[in-house]
């Protein structure tokens, strides 16, 4: 399963042809020096000496080994070396031209977000900002950048955000997915203030470590179980999103789930109804049944897709949530990327597959065109 | 992702129910640490006198929550489905089954010494023996288990094997390490051994906090949250290799919702195909593990307001083998006698109330004269 196929340009059906939206695309730093424009001395010496730690033990590395090198798929190296996702030239040629990326969303990881120590927390998503700016958005303008803020600490993340409220390059905030306490906790919502002031949608992408087990139930043993349980980890954070009543207090915030799956959804939905039913008593500032804020408010983005055998019964899950509800994604340039080529494989109306691949996204992102 | 609002069902004494149909989770109380004491050796006796111990009422059910207790169950005084008399007519008279599993919800698991899980946990499944089992013969029992000590856990198992009324073996869902963990193993062998399911609950020991991004506000959260701790049990057995280890092994997952399974499974299947060099010993697809040896309860429906998905539901399942009936008493799910959901075709019940259950425990038809 090592070997690399190459991905010849497909000959792709002429409805692929058409500009389409990549709400997840990961750029990487060439090495720690990119971010030393924006960077303290202090930052950097502390950096050299303690590290950045992130409440998992390594020095470096993830907490389960990943199945590949960088997680990352083996032909995107770029020729001129760094790692995959560093050149934009490379990017350009093996994604952004040969899928007719027309919009283009960075979520940079491994940016300083969930770093123990909340000051360089700061720091190094500030420093990413900035980065996004000088190395991606300005130089192709079909990539746009994601205020990356130091969660753990809202109020410093409301700032970083309100520090980019006139920036059109700007389009969502990012969050990830493993936070400390559940994500609709008191503790979050200077966040979600500040997104729905500047009207970002607010992304909340698989990984990070909060400190917890990535199961209720203890620490797993392999990479594969860390991988499906970022499923379980979005569907926590969605349900305090709800049931805390973030949805119910900004009823004009956007959230978008990345890169965890979606089929989860409907029946998440129809649980959080029908136990909000019975439990209702506990929550009565809850206007509106679960499900609804849902229905307002919430998108996902598709990378990676459940595949179902047959098939069609993704489309039936896609059919309860909705067809304006999701985000086309690749993960670009992970190792489990979808090709857009193949990512709905039954027969779905044009107005369907314009809205998956691009409609959506533009109504999503701010100044995106929705 | 309608809401589903539905009017409350007028009491309807029809359950509509094939003859012989098998409730697999239904919960009587310990009415007190109290009725306990006869079944607790001297010292343990003592200590709870000495010490003050209180009950062991876990926060998975808080006493007067809605969900913990149906308005019409609610006993006059103390906790519900304390009395074999009230339980029988109620639980069993009430839907006209012919067997009911008594899962006792009591907070053994959340114990921090093994030797007083240990303890309380005989007492438990000694006072289920004599005061349920031998007063109402259309009872059958799970074990309880301290599963803190896994050397105790599988004493317990062997002492109680040997009345067949017991039928399965009790873990919550929510433990201190994840379930496929290879020194839970020896639970496992000693259930394919004696013949006896594992049966897993909602519920948290509550020595990790029950979302895996921390501790909640609210109590919704909480039971809302138990169906992902299910899935990440499901993936834990199955990539371990309990399966693989122990092929006759019948894994059932009570009170766990069951509309998430097909969506989980294809998560999991699709990651099992990038990363199964990781697991070798995984050598089928997840989906075939479940259906040849995962069974789920069928309350709480967690199901979409309509027959027509509910049908496509079953079909995202890809067997009729998968359900088992339950009517999660005295927790509150549904209304009357409407256990089973509206609508489903006469085959498909007697699937899920009678050939199921019946097909999962090895032990239950034994002891039937």
């Amino acid at each position: 399963m090592n070997e690399i196929r190459s991905q010849a340009l497909s000959e792709a059906p002429a409805a692929s042809r058409l500009l389409i939206a990549d709400g997840d695309i990961h750029p990487a730093k060439k090495g720690a020096a990119d971010f030393h424009p924006w960077l303290e001395k202090r930052w950097r010496d502390h950096i050299d000496e303690y590290g950045s730690p992130a409440r998992q033990g390594w020095q470096a590395g993830p907490a389960f080994p990943k199945s590949q090198p960088n997680a990352s798929r083996r032909d995107a190296y770029p020729p001129e070396g760094g790692r995959p996702g560093s050149s934009l030239a490379f990017m350009q040629g093996q994604h952004l031209d040969a899928n007719s990326v027309g919009l283009g969303i960075l979520n940079p990881l491994g940016s300083g977000q969930g770093v123990q120590n909340p000051a360089l927390s700061a720091a190094l998503c500030h420093a990413t900002n900035e980065w996004q700016l000088a190395e991606w958005t300005s130089k192709d303008s079909r990539l746009k950048a994601s205020v990356v803020v130091p969660y753990e600490d809202a109020v410093a993340s409301a700032t970083e955000i309100r520090r980019y409220a006139d920036n059109p390059a700007f389009v969502q905030v990012l969050m990830l997915s493993r936070t400390a306490e559940p994500l609709g906790s008191r503790k979050y919502w200077p966040i979600y203030e500040a997104a729905a002031e500047v009207g970002m949608p607010v992304g909340v992408h698989a990984f990070g470590y909060g400190g917890n087990p990535v199961t209720p139930g203890g620490w797993p043993s392999y990479y594969i179980e860390e991988m499906t349980g970022h499923s379980q980890c979005q569907q926590a954070g969605l349900t305090s999103l709800i049931i805390e009543g973030v949805f119910e207090k900004w009823p004009s915030l956007k959230m978008v789930m990345i890169e965890a799956g979606f089929a989860w959804a409907p029946s998440l939905a129809w649980r959080l109804d029908k136990h909000w039913k019975t439990l209702r008593s506990e929550t009565p500032e809850l206007s509106m049944a679960p499900s609804e804020y849902i229905r307002r408010q919430v998108w996902w983005t598709t990378q990676p897709m459940e595949e179902p055998e047959p098939r069609a019964h993704l489309e039936d899950c896609i059919g309860w949530m909705g067809w304006d509800r999701l985000i086309f994604a690749t993960d670009y340039p992970h190792w489990d990327f979808d090709d857009p080529a193949q990512a709905l494989p039954f027969r779905v109306s044009e107005e369907q597959r314009r809205a998956f691949f691009m409609g959506n996204a533009r109504g999503v992102y701010r100044g995106c065109g929705g | 992702m309608r809401a589903r609002v539905d009017a409350p069902r007028e009491r309807d004494d029809m359950a509509g129910l094939p003859a012989g149909s098998i409730d697999c989770d239904i919960h009587p109380s310990v009415p007190s640490v109290q009725a306990l004491m006869p079944y607790l050796e001297d010292h343990w006796r003592e200590q709870v006198i000495i010490r003050g111990i209180d009950e062991l009422n876990s926060i998975s059910y808080p006493l007067n929550s809605p969900l913990t207790c149906r308005a019409d169950w609610k006993a006059a005084s103390g906790r519900p489905a304390a009395d074999v008399g009230v339980v029988g007519r109620q639980a069993l008279d009430g839907f006209g089954t012919s067997l009911a599993i008594a899962n006792c919800l009591y907070g053994i698991q959340l114990l921090f010494s093994e030797d007083m899980a240990a303890a309380f946990a005989r007492a438990v499944n000694d006072w289920m023996v004599k005061e349920w089992l031998d007063r109402e013969p259309r009872l059958r029992a799970s074990i309880v288990v301290p599963v803190q000590n896994v050397e105790m856990a599988v004493d317990e198992i062997n002492r109680c094997a040997a009345d067949k009324r017991f039928v399965s073996i009790l873990l919550l869902v929510m433990g201190d390490t994840p379930l496929g963990r290879r020194h839970h193993w020896p639970i496992y062998a000693a259930a394919e051994k004696h013949g006896l399911a594992v049966s897993i609950h909602a519920g948290s020991a509550y020595h990790n906090p029950p979302t895996p991004v921390g501790w909640p506000s609210y109590y919704t959260e909480d039971y809302v949250g138990q169906a992902q701790a299910f899935q990440t049990q499901l993936t834990s057995m199955i990539c371990e290799g309990v399966f693989t280890k122990f092929p006759h092994l019948k894994v059932v997952l009570l009170e766990s919702g069951f509309t998430w399974l097909p969506a989980h499974l294809w998560r999991l299947t699709k990651y099992w195909r990038g990363l199964r060099m990781e697991i070798p010993w995984v050598d089928r697809a997840p989906g075939d593990i479940v259906r040849s040896n995962v069974r789920l309860s069928l309350q709480p429906v967690d199901g979409p307001p309509d027959l027509a998905s509910l049908m496509k539901l079953f079909e995202h399942m890809q067997s009729d083998e998968l359900l088992l009936f339950s009517t999660d008493y005295p927790h509150y799910q549904f209304d009357g006698t409407a256990a089973m959901p509206e609508g489903l075709p006469a085959d498909l019940v007697r699937k899920i109330a009678v050939d199921n259950p019946r097909a999962t425990y090895a032990r239950l038809m034994e002891t039937v004269g």
